[in-house]
């Protein structure tokens, strides 16, 4: 399209649509935003998935139970989703190397159910022991960004988000804020890091996708003047 | 050669020729995948269906114990035995089913009493229970011993504290809803309104409080007002926690001794044990959906990207059941080979779908839409095939790997979840393979096939040379030009938003997705689902009713009959069962009932008394508990907090009670003010017959119970005038547009500005239009064809202009101010030399370009324009009173092919500027030097008689030749870049009227209706001095010399006499040519061999205008105003409508609509499937012709110094562009559209060529 536009002649305006999207700063908002809103719906809906165990049949208010955790977990994990997913995109353009891996929504698709997958067996599968969870879920984390990602940059960030929740989880549960059933990796579950690094694999995905839009528009406006 | 490089080989090889296969058997082919996906779908037939609906196994009371925990020593046969029987069930239910009536039914009861003292019955009853002991060898046991002790209600229940027992047995009977206490019950006034108290009020699928303790469904019981059957039937519901059959069986018989049935059928000798399932809560359901939700953007957005197939949505739906069927077969497979399904399907199935992808499928379809579009299909599918092939099968090596790799983690749940990924990952792969690359190809066949259809034609008419000589500079020119045409589409979003108000965006939204109806549809399906499936027994004992009242003479009628007091009524009731006989309540009471009434026993009195209700028990009554929710024992237990999902309860065989009661005892039991409380004063109380409350008028004791039915009858009927106007009212503000009223309600009064329907008027925008001045006359005769646009003026004056720029390329004058100047030089400057033509043409200023000398020149004339006027105005007041009869003259100006300016003398022009060139370049001519100046001198030569020298007539351009039609019947083809006559034609004298240029075809139709077809032939010349060309006059060859190639215009065909009067459209496409004419008729005529194929009659008068696309669709309008649409393969009238008022003046299509413009200035637009009108649009006087499709939907109207774009799906005002200041004055008479989407319009003697405004244009 912008190849077949640029070539017509005559008087080119921006129109204001094009304008307010091409602008930076509103574009970076909206990506937040975005990325926001997923996180907090993906912690609530794997939230649920974790507490799902211990809920009966019957609750008395079932609405409730979906809140069940404190207020501060899906505004967290919202918030902590816009950092990666604008992280990524960011680290890629600094890199200079633009990630070209199968870059579609389709693929994303695919990668957000591999993770949500994920969770749902560290939920749902009766595992013999915690090391075989674990490994399992390394495991399939480790496919996750091989199957989605394959970048470097990728593989670092995303290992080191994992360091720094699982570190920022044991803080606050060391002072009990909240706790886990049955800690076995000091007071965390060991499979966490997984499911972080996951996570972070998972949001960087989608962040990259929509700064995808980005990249077009500027491309665009480039051509154009 | 490496061993991956071989194997790589050998797999594109297999892959090539199975290609082959698939694409040359495409019908076997699915067939037999149809056959396999049906035969490994074999299996699934036997696994339970998957739902949350109980599950029932019933073995026999006698010698039963419960079955052990560990199911594996169990004796018998197994095969009978559900997996789910194993160890003691959550409960033992016993039910005991009172039914009492009060019989002998009194004239002097009420209604109330019909219920009050049954009721009161089951506090004696539930007594009687509660201190039943067993006493026997082992030591008495009692009720608490055996029954279920419950301890506390959920703490969400506290409304119902009071009403189920809180500690204790399980008892419930109808007596909790007066926490079993009789003083209570005695003292309450509104029995109904304590039991209906804790009823929903909206429809609900799981179990009532009603429903809990009379533990029959509610239409059962009885208690009503208006049960015409005057009996109640409640059960007492029993818990225990054990089974004791001693217990139980001298409780049932105590209760058998103390309240006989006397005809009860009930063998109770079978024990029900219920299964219920895990229920689904939300708290798991909002995960599964969010899968699910997931899955399907998955789908959506692999699917969109198949593309540049004929039906995408064909092959999408392919992909899907490629993986479906792939999951089927591998949970059918797994399950033939005896690998049962222990994890839940619903949940793991979008990871499947996900894990096996449709990434496969996509490539392939990729692969194959990029092979060459020329070859056969076979060799396409095998190529794309072939050449994706080492990727497929090296990601399916890698999914299987990884898969296995799962398989070896050794989780149960794991491993079976590989186990089903790895069989479908063979199984899709399979399909792929079989199924979706035969699709394929299937696919791919009917496109080429649509393809053929649309291009064949016109490929049969293009000559095997290259149509045109052109400089090679020119070619260069084109190439850089984008090829395809500009499309335009709608900024969907923000454009849109930033105009339309808010509701018509919001109805538009709902119009456009359909919204309403899909969600009323959705609601009515789902609601009649629900009441279906709460209540199957409901329709069921409704139709039976029906049948039973429609028994001639019913009972009805004799118990309204007015009877004298003192008569005991004993009005009837129905049956107790609707399902008996309507004969047999008309058995006698006294055989049934024996001694039970001995005082009306009276023969006389039974004639008009009927029989009392009868309590029968038949089959049906054990089975009773069935027509419950199936949610009634999980919501009872629930209360208790206690789970039945995968558990399973015992229901023991029913205890019947029945209680027969009679008035005495019914009046004893009734409420002080039960005789003038609310529902006793319905029945009148003289009579004291209650059943005289129904209306009588209706002469039908149904009639109370019918009231009911009525009155639902009557509030849906209201609701539903209520929304007929409700949708009035909004069709009436949302949609004011005239639909289907020809010319009614302008869309704008003249003078104003130009606004919506809604009074909104958009935004002017004042674009500065490219003006391309330079005619002196009024601009006639227009043509283009993206890149060039040639005009011709009143004047005789032909203009070539670039159409990207607006610069004139090249003026060929009329052949008067050759002849008055004199100056044989000053021809030079519109007979450019072809070296610099283009390129002086692209650097002049499109003004007024200077003119280019020969050196050898005089001085320029600077103002070369001045002695044109003076012809001009001789020219005219010649032509003024010269002109002959025109053909049409109401026409004129909306034709725009048609020109009506006579007597130049374009021809001699020609010539002699030929002749002069031609000495001059190749001075080896055989045409004497001395003619020139001769004929300069002369004036005309004879044979140029001022009626042969034509005004021009109709004009058309492609690829940089143009073809001119005189008046004189002379074709001439120039050259538009050069400005030279290239040949020349006059094989008749006839004028003409209008040309079709296509390929390399010309097709003349002229004024005495007949038709000639010429085909312009390029030869390539050795040398240039080989040829020369002759003026071949009066010949039909003729060919003139130009640059390295000649074009020869060679007569192929004539048509003498194709209409009877003047041909006046004329159109060509798809191998098809078109002709309309004067006397009422269309013809199509075959491009390549002018064979007439069919003529069309239907119009009442003079065909106008004629459009044909490609698609063969063939519309055409005529001075009736009205509108034809014809089918151009069977030559059949596809549809009529009348149009205008008058003429129609122009007519031209676009996929979904007609758009047509008549004299009366109206443009309307039409469906073009069903001919309705969809709505019109009011022009300015004078510039009703002036339209133009840009693309299939935006639309371009003149009118006056303005022109217009509108949106053409919804006939919204978009845009009005003013053309400067100026031009007010000045309708646009005439707009053409180019292929970059600018738009010449014809203001007068000016073009103004204008963009569409940058923010229509603009693209995603």
């Amino acid at each position: 399209m912008a190849e077949g536009e640029t070539e017509s002649p005559g008087p080119k305006k921006c129109g204001p649509y094009i304008s307010s999207v091409t602008s930076q700063s509103v574009n970076l908002v909206i990506r937040g935003v975005v990325l926001f809103f997923i996180g907090v719906f993906l912690a609530l809906v794997l939230n649920l998935l974790q507490i799902q165990r211990n809920v009966t049949l019957f609750p008395p208010d079932v609405i409730a139970s979906i809140f069940s955790s404190a207020w501060w977990v899906p505004p967290c994990c919202g918030t902590a989703s816009a950092v990666i997913g604008l992280l990524y995109p960011c680290i890629d353009r600094h890199l200079g190397e633009p990630h070209k891996f199968k870059r579609e929504w389709s693929s994303v698709m695919r990668c957000v159910a591999v993770f949500v997958g994920i969770n749902h067996a560290s939920a749902k599968v009766d595992f013999d022991n915690n090391i075989q969870l674990s490994l399992t879920l390394a495991a399939l984390s480790i496919g996750l960004w091989w199957t989605f990602d394959r970048s470097r940059s990728g593989f670092g960030l995303g290992v080191g988000i994992a360091f720094l929740a699982t570190v920022v989880t044991q803080l606050l549960v060391y002072n009990g804020v909240y706790q886990y059933t049955s800690p076995d990796f000091l007071y965390v579950r060991s499979w966490l890091p997984c499911i972080f690094f996951a996570g972070g694999i998972t949001m960087g995905n989608i962040g990259r996708q929509l700064a995808m839009y980005e990249c077009k528009v500027i491309a665009e406006k480039s051509h154009q003047e | 050669m490496t061993l991956t490089e071989r194997l790589r080989e050998k797999i594109s090889q297999a892959f090539y020729s199975h290609g082959l296969l698939c694409a040359s058997y495409p019908v076997p082919i699915v067939l037999f995948t149809g056959l396999c996906i049906l035969a490994c779908c074999y299996p699934l037939l036997k696994l339970p269906l998957p739902g949350t609906g109980p599950v029932e196994f019933a073995t026999p009371v006698k010698d039963y114990t419960p079955p052990p925990a560990d199911p594996e020593p169990w004796p018998g046969e197994p095969s009978e035995r559900p997996d789910w029987y194993v160890g003691t069930p959550v409960a033992y239910i016993q039910q005991i089913f009172v039914k009492t009536s009060v019989s002998p039914w009194h004239k002097n009861l009420l209604a109330v009493d019909v219920f009050r003292s049954p009721l009161s019955r089951a506090f004696q009853l539930v007594e009687e229970i509660r201190n039943h002991v067993l006493r026997d060898s082992s030591g008495t046991r009692s009720l608490e011993d055996v029954c279920l002790q419950v301890t506390d209600l959920l703490p969400g229940l506290r409304k119902l504290r009071n009403l189920l027992p809180e500690h204790g047995c399980l008892l419930l009977s109808p007596g909790n809803f007066w926490q079993n206490d009789r003083e209570r019950f005695h003292a309450d006034r509104d029995i109904i309104g304590t039991i209906h108290q804790h009823e929903p009020k909206t429809l609900q699928t799981s179990a009532t409080l009603k429903d809990l303790l009379f533990g029959v469904p509610g239409k059962y019981s009885g208690v009503s007002l208006y049960k015409k059957r005057r009996m109640v039937s409640y059960t007492i519901t029993l818990v225990f926690q054990h089974y004791h059959a001693k217990f139980l069986g001298s409780l049932r018989a105590r209760l058998m001794l103390l309240y006989p049935s006397p005809n009860c059928s009930l063998r109770a000798e079978s024990l029900v044990h219920v299964h219920f399932k895990e229920e689904i809560g939300i708290a798991e359901l909002i995960p599964l959906v969010t899968t699910y939700i997931i899955l399907f953007a998955y789908i959506y957005f692999s699917t969109r990207k198949i593309d540049m197939v004929k039906s995408k949505w064909g092959l999408a739906l392919a992909a899907v059941v490629t993986v479906l069927s792939s999951l089927l077969m591998s949970v059918g497979l797994c399950t033939l080979f005896g690998l049962t399904p222990t994890l839940n399907g619903g949940e793991i199935f979008p990871y499947l779908v996900v894990v096996i992808g449709f990434e496969n499928v996509l490539v392939l379809t990729k692969s194959v839409v990029s092979t060459p579009v020329d070859l056969e299909v076979k060799l396409r599918i095998a190529q794309g095939l072939s050449g994706e092939s080492w990727s497929i099968m090296k990601n399916m090596a890698t999914e299987l790997g990884i898969i296995l790799i799962g398989y070896f983690t050794l989780v149960p749940a794991i491993q079976e979840f590989c186990l089903f990924a790895v069989v479908g990952l063979v199984s899709d792969f399979f399909l792929q393979m079989l199924f979706f690359t035969t699709v394929l190809s299937i696919d791919i066949r009917r496109m080429e096939l649509a393809d053929l259809n649309k291009r064949l034609p016109a490929e049969a008419c293009l000559p095997p040379a290259k149509p045109v000589g052109r400089p090679a500079r020119y070619e260069r020119q084109l190439a850089a030009r984008p090829s395809t045409p500009h499309t335009i589409t709608l900024q969907p979003s923000s454009f849109r938003n930033l105009r339309l108000p808010k509701r018509l965006r919001v109805v538009y939204f709902l119009a456009r997705t359909r919204l309403a109806q899909r969600l009323i549809m959705a609601g009515t399906v789902v609601w009649i689902g629900i009441l279906v499936y709460t209540d199957p027994a409901g329709l069921r004992t409704y139709l039976a009713a029906q049948v039973t009242e429609q028994s001639p003479l019913g009972e009805g009628s004799l118990a309204s009959m007015p009877v004298p007091s003192g008569v005991l009524p004993a009005s009837r009731v129905d049956p107790a069962f609707a399902i008996f006989p309507p004969d047999a309540p008309r058995l006698p009471e006294n055989q049934t009932l024996p001694g039970e009434q001995p005082e009306q026993a009276g023969p006389a009195e039974s004639a008009q008394d009927g029989p009392v209700p009868e309590v029968t028990w038949g089959p049906e009554d054990e089975e009773r508990w069935r027509e419950l929710s199936f949610r009634h024992w999980p919501t009872l237990f629930s209360y208790y907090n206690i789970t039945l999902a995968k558990r399973y309860i015992s229901l023991l065989p029913v205890i019947p009670v029945t209680l027969r009661l009679n008035p005495r005892e019914a009046l004893e039991g009734r409420h002080p003010q039960d005789g003038h409380s609310a529902w006793a004063s319905r029945g009148p109380a003289p009579p004291g017959v209650w059943e005289a409350a129904g209306p009588a008028g209706l002469g039908s004791a149904q009639a109370p119970r019918d009231v009911t039915l009525y009155k639902v009858a009557l509030l849906g009927l209201a609701a539903g005038v209520a929304l007929v106007l409700l949708l009035l009212c909004l069709y009436r503000v949302l949609c004011p547009r005239d639909y289907g009223q020809p010319g009614g309600g302008g869309r704008r009064r003249r003078g104003e500005l130009p606004c919506d329907d809604y009074g909104y008027a958009p935004p002017e925008t004042e674009i500065v239009p490219l003006v391309l001045r330079g005619h002196l006359m009024d601009i006639e005769c227009l043509a283009s064809d993206g890149m060039l646009l040639v005009s011709s003026c009143l004047a005789g004056h032909v203009r070539v202009w670039d159409a990207q720029t607006g610069d004139c390329l090249t003026r060929i004058p009329r052949p008067g101010q050759r002849r008055d100047s004199g100056s044989p030089e000053a021809r030079e400057h519109w007979a450019r030399l072809p070296e610099d033509g283009p390129k002086a043409g692209a650097q002049e200023p499109r003004d007024s370009p200077p003119r280019r000398r020969r050196p050898r020149g005089p001085p320029p004339t600077l103002f070369g324009d001045q002695p044109d006027l003076s012809c001009l105005i001789d020219t005219d007041f010649a032509g003024a009173q010269s002109k002959p009869s025109q053909p049409e003259p109401r026409h004129r100006a909306g034709c725009g092919r048609v020109c009506d300016t006579p007597g130049y003398d374009f021809n001699r022009l020609v010539q002699r500027a030929c002749r002069s060139e031609g000495p001059a370049r190749h001075p080896p001519s055989p045409t004497p030097p001395s003619e020139d100046p001769t004929q300069d001198k002369d004036g005309p030569p004879p044979a140029w008689t001022p009626s042969a020298e034509g005004s021009i007539w109709s004009l058309e351009l492609q690829g940089g030749l143009f073809v001119v039609g005189r008046s004189s019947g002379r074709l001439e083809v120039w050259d538009a870049i050069e400005g030279e006559l290239r040949c020349s034609s006059e094989v008749s004298s006839s004028g003409i009227t209008a040309l079709v240029f296509l390929d390399a075809r010309v097709v003349a139709a002229r004024l005495n209706g007949s038709l000639d077809f010429f085909s312009l032939e390029t030869h390539a010349v050795l040398s240039p001095l080989q040829f020369r060309g002759t003026s071949g006059r009066g010949s039909s060859l003729s060919a003139l010399q130009s640059g390295s190639d000649v074009v020869a215009c060679r007569l192929t065909h004539t048509v003498p006499c194709a209409h009877q009067k003047p041909i006046t459209a004329l159109r060509a496409a798809a191998g098809r040519l078109v002709t309309g004419s004067q006397d009422h008729t269309l013809r199509v005529f075959r491009l390549e061999d002018s064979c007439c194929l069919f003529t069309l009659q239907g119009h009442s008068g003079a065909i106008t205008s004629v459009y044909v696309d490609q698609t063969m669709v063939l519309a055409s309008g005529g001075q009736d105003g009205a509108i034809c649409l014809w089918d151009m393969l069977t030559g059949s009238r596809v549809s009529h409508m009348f149009a205008h008022r008058g003429d129609v003046t122009s007519l031209t299509c676009t996929a979904s609509c007609i758009i047509s413009s008549g004299l009366d200035d109206l443009i309307s637009i039409w469906d073009r499937s069903t001919g309705i009108k969809l709505y019109s649009i009011q022009q300015d006087l004078g510039c009703g012709a002036s339209l133009g499709v840009i693309s299939d939907n935006l639309l371009v109207t003149g009118g006056q110094g303005c022109v217009s774009f509108w949106d053409l799906n919804y006939g919204d005002l978009l845009q009005t562009v003013y053309l400067g200041k100026n031009s007010e004055a000045q309708p646009a008479r005439q707009i053409l559209v180019l292929d970059n989407a600018a738009i010449v319009c014809n203001f007068g003697s000016e073009l103004s060529l204008v963009y569409v405004p940058s923010v229509l244009e603009k693209l995603d």
